[in-house]
């Protein structure tokens, strides 16, 4: 799908901030409401837009438990379907938060959450590693997150510039 | 006190103190303010430029360069301007790296201006060029602008202001404080005046890279006006680079030699780790400067568009980041709406006048602050409005 100037705008102002106001990107891109309204629907329904979320980082809050894992994932691709096949098999278990197809020494780059370590080992071991066409894998689990999607999580710096100057 | 003040010259103490420092000790003592009188980009240096300089150091460079500055930075800075805005300076004689675009200005006005020359500066301009022309030994003249004209400045009103002695104009497109940007026909017709009374230009683009609706064209690449320009640039706005004081002038060989004179006795260079900064900026910053323009246009559209809805009447400027709104419907001057605004609302802005008489009526606000600081700004403007007026 190729998007016009004022659709790109709109996809990379939402993609920054997925709160900000119809009436305010409506401003910031110079069009009528009526008309972003329209255009963002547009993207939603072809799924360019695809969802909002929000970042959020989990080990703020006193009592969740939870581990994140990045796993290697060799595996043979299929005639006809390359790894579309087994990438689906994957993306499909709710464990699985992205996947990703990779150029180098592995071929899918999986990511699990899960409650502790264990449960991330048992869903590697039962689940992953049994499938007919994966080869091997490597668990990375994650140690702590400092920057997500383009985003960093420790507070951004304080505006330093003097209040008023020429 | 009294004793001390005899040492003080004449030139200094006919200076004007800057009328925006008042009103930066007003709002400096406040708690809460949204601050709408920055004259720089909201956004910090990139890190990979920062980056530069933290390396510069480590290596230790930390000694004096050529004056004109490092040579590997003036032909960054001369294919910059070649790709930039089709200009082609040498990197060896037409070309220095200031002390930003201040001091550019300054060796600018020195290196032309002799007792009594008149140099005409633009109103409403930045603060600093009047009293820069008159430390220089010159007498600025200021040419005043309409609203109408979205504060260009016509043929007609330069011609009026010209004498035998007027030396130099000093332009700044796009401008600051009314964000105005100069096209091809605006600068032809400077450059018909200025030819025709062998004026020279002294053209202050440092917003050059912060312009949303039209291509920036450069007062140097109008026919024949190349010779009699001197071109003042740096880094400050449109790499966000304000407090490395960088800045560069680029000027036919004669006039060069003339300022480089000025600068090595006043200033012998640029710091070299800002300049290493500045390599850096040049060679990879574009997709930066990219970013931040088209930031800083959505901030624009935003904001002007709300003043307009709240009553306050603003023509779109085409550059930099400032929208400069009438508050004539007011019946308040620029400096009694800005001080009120400041204390009952806690919405730092700057009064037109202090860039000159027809800034009166007016006000500059800087949309370099987040969108939330905006939003918040036009909710506070739109209530002291409604409250008063």
């Amino acid at each position: 799908m190729k998007l016009t100037e004022k659709e790109l705008e709109i996809v990379e102002i939402l993609e920054q901030d997925a709160r900000t106001k119809v009436v305010d990107i409506a401003k910031m891109v110079n069009i009528s409401v009526n008309e972003a309204e329209a255009l963002i629907k547009k993207l939603e329904e072809n799924n360019v837009i695809v969802q909002y979320s929000s970042i959020v980082d989990w080990s703020k809050i006193s009592g969740h438990e939870g581990v994140t894992a990045m796993i290697d994932v060799k595996v043979t691709p299929k005639r006809g379907v390359g790894f579309d096949e087994i990438a689906e098999r994957i993306y499909r278990f709710k464990e699985v938060k992205a996947l990703y197809l990779m150029s180098g020494a592995y071929d899918l780059s999986v990511i699990v959450e899960g409650k502790s370590m264990n449960e991330v080992a048992n869903f590697v071991s039962q689940k992953l590693s049994t499938l007919d066409s994966v080869l091997s894998t490597t668990t990375h689990f994650i140690l702590k997150k400092y920057k997500h999607d383009g985003t960093i999580f420790e507070k951004g710096e304080k505006d330093k510039r003097i209040v008023v100057s020429p | 006190m009294k004793q001390t003040k005899t040492y003080l010259s004449k030139t200094v103490e006919e200076l004007k103190p800057s009328g925006i420092r008042r009103f930066f000790d007003l709002a400096a003592g406040m708690e809460g303010v949204i601050s709408l009188g920055v004259g720089e980009p909201d956004f910090v240096t990139s890190w990979s430029v920062r980056e530069a300089a933290i390396l510069s150091l480590e290596q230790g460079y930390t000694s004096y360069t050529a004056n004109a500055g490092l040579l590997e930075l003036r032909e960054e800075i001369a294919a910059y301007m070649e790709n930039s805005f089709g200009l082609q300076y040498s990197a060896s004689n037409e070309m220095i790296v200031t002390v930003g675009a201040s001091q550019a200005l300054d060796i600018a006005l020195r290196a032309v201006v002799d007792p009594g020359d008149e140099v005409i500066v633009i109103e409403p301009s930045f603060v600093s060029y009047i009293p820069l022309v008159n430390l220089a030994g010159g007498k600025g003249v200021a040419v005043q602008t309409k609203k109408e004209n979205d504060f260009k400045v016509t043929p007609a009103e330069l011609e009026e202001v010209i004498t035998h002695r007027t030396k130099a104009i000093i332009l700044c497109s796009p401008n600051n404080p009314t964000g105005t940007m100069l096209n091809e026909q605006d600068l032809e017709a400077i450059a018909t005046v200025a030819k025709n009374h062998d004026l020279v230009i002294i053209s202050d683009e440092i917003y050059a890279e912060l312009s949303y609706d039209e291509k920036f064209v450069s007062f140097a690449a109008i026919e024949e006006m190349r010779e009699r320009t001197i071109l003042i640039s740096g880094f400050s706005k449109g790499f966000a680079m304000t407090g490395w004081r960088l800045g560069f002038v680029c000027a036919p060989k004669e006039l060069t030699e003339a300022m480089l004179k000025i600068h090595q006795y006043a200033m012998m260079c640029a710091p070299t780790m800002a300049q290493f900064a500045a390599i850096e900026a040049l060679k990879h910053g574009n997709e930066d400067v990219n970013g931040m323009r088209k930031s800083y246009r959505r901030r624009r559209n935003y904001f002007v568009q709300s003043l307009n809805e709240i009553g306050l009447e603003c023509h779109t400027p085409g550059g930099a980041f400032y929208a400069f709104p009438s508050i004539e419907r007011t019946g308040l001057t620029s400096e009694q709406f800005a001080e009120r605004l400041l204390v009952e609302e806690k919405v730092a802005v700057v009064p037109g006048n202090v860039f000159g008489q027809s800034g009166e009526g007016h006000i500059r606000c800087s949309y370099a602050s987040s969108m939330e600081q905006l939003q918040e700004s036009i909710k506070r403007m739109k209530r002291f409005l409604e409250r008063q007026f």
